[in-house]
């Protein structure tokens, strides 16, 4: 009652003195020189479009596009389309990002809880990892990989040999290219099966911890089940998988997996880079959980292990994952230095090739940075789905 | 109860205990220490022979490069150092990069140390002043200077032009950003979180494609952009919208309160901005603005893609030389290009780091 005498007391002016007549005039403003903007913009676009004799529209997709790629995941030929050279080069640029984040952790977390090891040593080297590589650019640390490291192995003729069956040469990587043998599926059901007897004495173990408080420790006996289950169909069913060795035939290798050294170097620039970001993470992560925690954990009993699954491990990962996810789609964007180096991916065949042939600027860019806003988007969903689940529940 | 306050007592282990404390603790810990020597041993032998016992240091060509077993090929740099720092800028022309470069510094150094007074005269003439000499020194054609074309741009001086005209152009579009993301008209809200969501979520080498290839279709014929002057403004829309956000956590930092006091004293809007909220705001993000120019700093290479010579296009370029063509020639390259940004990015992230501390210890200014 109180406000709404107040609100009539005070007089509505339509004058520059009502702040929300001028948020209203200073929108309308915005709005006007946007549009004008835009509307020249587009009108001068058009009439060049028209003079350079440019189509436009989304028909050219549906072209052929007579040139080939040197690496692709679906079948792809000369003739076919603009469309398909996209579909190829989104699934090159997915495949790097998804390898290339793959080892990114594994090295980030590996240096980064390196970096916190009470072994001097260990720690040093870890910093210097993390100091070096953040500091160079990585088109250069590309560029390092691609021609100071594979383009310089030597001729497959004399291709090194770390492994057996394992070929380094000048023409990429050679790995034995696993088939699927009569025994997979059991294999298979053997690894299934042992996870869900896993999952299920997991559920027993908290089940009788919380009606007696005995521990039982079931990750033990699940490994067990683990190892025992697939090493039965083994025996009974044979190899899940046999291999196809690369065999030196001519000037290069047949059969085997063939990893061509472009992808190899870009996706081991990313990975080792991403990796010292990655590490700063999880170390800064770790290093927010307070001293007291641990203390509080050891004064009540809790073993090392039992203090970094439950106290540790939980407390910094919500330091961790939110910056821990800009990182991955940062890997994903900067998959597209790949250009730089002749790596098949989006941006090289797609805002590359494609746009050199039908001169279709607008169309070509606008659909390469809808991809990468499209991908920005999803993982940004996810950080605020893994914030809003994990995020410090105040009481 | 008498507390008493005794300094913390120094431990002084010999250096054996610490051996012992800090590399063979326990099994594990030894393992660690052997691995970690081994690669040590692994590593930095074969760097060293590299990079200084099999080195070669002088020559002329190719030929003092083409030994058996050859290390790095250093007179492949020092011979080209005037191209890989003025790019094909006109030799006789070079005092006017190294006057640009001094000027630079003059008005940076007494900006970085804290304890200098004049701070927003000295921002003044960072921001306003040396961009304009620069720029007349740089392209000339003016007051008697010859024009010199941006075409012949090129090196580390193109590298710090893109940087840091990437960064001082930024900066204001950065914090108009910020203030409108946090408006409260609902219009200029939704077009600034529009416009920084777009531009963090694309790479910048579409943006440098969108700037050589697209930008043209929108200007009148006739009108012509120059390629560094295309690529600057796709640089710039970029990192606007980094720096947006960089300086959208600076004004988050500071208590409401502020702008209150500052209505209530009678200041409008902007001028409570520009007086007090702003210069607050900015002085918390000093680390952030300079780990923004770090990476810029580093993307600057990327310009290569769309055919301009930077540092590191410079030194791609002269390794197609023929006269220069060794098998370590390309590594030798590299090993300098990676030097020369290491130490710029390392020491202006310790810059950054050490202000950080200051900014939490509450120092003055």
């Amino acid at each position: 009652m109180v406000m709404k005498e107040q609100k009539a007391s005070r007089p509505v002016t339509l004058g520059w003195s009502n702040p929300k007549f001028r948020g209203i005039v200073y929108q309308l403003l915005m709005v006007l020189c946007l549009g004008a903007i835009i509307w020249v913009m587009a009108g001068t676009a058009i009439e060049n479009l028209h003079r350079l004799g440019i189509a436009s529209g989304f028909g050219f997709l549906n072209q052929p596009a007579g040139f080939s790629i040197i690496m692709s995941l679906v079948p792809y030929s000369e003739q076919s389309t603009y469309g398909d050279a996209f579909i190829v080069g989104l699934l090159n640029t997915l495949l790097v990002a998804v390898i290339g984040v793959f080892f990114a952790l594994i090295i980030g977390f590996t240096v980064g809880i390196a970096r916190l090891s009470g072994n001097w040593l260990v720690a040093r080297l870890a910093a210097i990892y993390v100091e070096t590589l953040r500091n160079i650019p990585l088109l250069l640390q590309l560029f390092f990989w691609y021609i100071g490291v594979l383009r310089a192995m030597p001729k497959p003729a004399a291709s090194l040999e770390p492994l057996p069956g394992f070929f380094l040469n000048n023409r990429g990587i050679v790995l034995p290219h696993p088939y699927e043998a009569d025994g997979f599926w059991w294999f298979a059901g053997a690894i299934v099966l042992a996870l869900l007897i896993g999952a299920g004495l997991r559920v027993l173990a908290h089940r009788r911890q919380k009606e007696t408080g005995q521990i039982f420790s079931w990750i033990k006996i699940s490994l067990l089940v683990l190892v025992i289950l697939p090493l039965i169909s083994f025996v009974l069913r044979g190899a899940p998988l046999h291999f196809e060795f690369g065999v030196l035939s001519g000037l290069n290798f047949k059969g085997g997996l063939r990893l061509i050294p472009e992808f190899v170097a870009l996706t081991l620039g990313l990975a080792t880079y991403t990796a010292a970001f990655i590490a700063e993470i999880v170390r800064s992560g770790i290093e927010s959980v307070d001293r007291g925690q641990r203390e509080a954990a050891q004064a009540l009993g809790l073993t090392r292990s039992q203090t970094l699954r439950h106290v540790i491990v939980p407390q910094s990962m919500r330091v961790i994952v939110p910056p821990l996810t800009s990182q991955i789609l940062n890997l994903m964007k900067n998959s597209s230095l790949a250009v730089a180096i002749g790596y098949p991916d989006l941006v090289s065949v797609f805002a590359g090739t494609v746009l050199n042939q039908t001169g279709q600027a607008v169309e070509v860019i606008v659909i390469t940075m809808a991809v990468y806003l499209l991908l920005s988007f999803i993982a940004s969903g996810f950080m605020g789905w893994f914030n809003s689940r994990y995020a410090i529940v105040e009481r | 109860m008498t507390q008493l306050t005794l300094a913390p007592v120094r431990r002084r282990i010999s250096a054996i205990a610490w051996v012992r404390e800090n590399l063979f603790s326990s099994p594990f810990n030894t393992v660690l220490t052997l691995a970690a020597l081994y690669l040590i041993w692994l590593v930095v032998p074969a760097l060293l022979d590299w990079a200084v016992f099999r080195a070669t240091f002088t020559g002329l060509d190719r030929k003092a490069c083409l030994g058996a077993d050859q290390g790095a090929c250093w007179p492949f740099i020092t011979h080209n150092l005037g191209q890989f720092i003025y790019g094909h800028y006109p030799e006789e022309e070079r005092w006017r990069v190294n006057t640009t470069f001094v000027l630079g510094i003059a008005g940076l150094v007494p900006l970085m140390i804290p304890r200098v007074p004049w701070k927003r005269l000295n921002a003044l003439y960072m921001l306003g002043f040396f961009p304009l000499a620069a720029f007349v020194l740089l392209s000339g054609g003016r007051s008697g200077l010859s024009p010199v074309d941006t075409a012949y741009w090129g090196g580390f001086m193109l590298t710090l032009v893109v940087a840091v005209t990437g960064i001082v152009l930024s900066l204001p579009l950065g914090i108009v950003l910020a203030l409108g993301r946090r408006s409260r008209l609902p219009l200029i809200r939704l077009f600034s979180v529009i416009y920084i969501e777009f531009w963090r979520g694309v790479p910048l080498v579409t943006v440098l494609f969108m700037a050589s290839v697209m930008l043209p279709l929108f200007l009148p014929q006739g009108v012509t952009f120059d390629k560094l002057l295309r690529c600057l403004i796709g640089v710039t829309l970029f990192s606007a919208a980094y720096m947006a956000e960089v300086v959208r956590g600076g004004l988050q930092a500071i208590p409401r309160g502020q702008q209150e006091a500052a209505s209530a004293l009678g200041l409008g809007y902007w001028q409570s901005m520009w007086f007090i909220v702003i210069p607050q705001a900015l002085r918390h993000v000093i680390p952030g603005i300079v780990n923004t120019f770090i990476g810029l700093f580093k993307d600057t290479t990327l310009v290569l893609v769309v055919g301009l010579f930077d540092l590191f296009g410079m030194v791609q370029f002269q390794l197609s030389d023929a006269r220069w063509s060794t098998p370590q020639t390309p590594t030798t390259g590299y090993a300098f290009v990676a030097f020369v940004f290491w130490v710029c990015c390392f020491g202006m992230s310790r810059y950054s780091m050490s202000i950080e501390k200051r900014l939490k210890q509450g120092g003055s200014k």
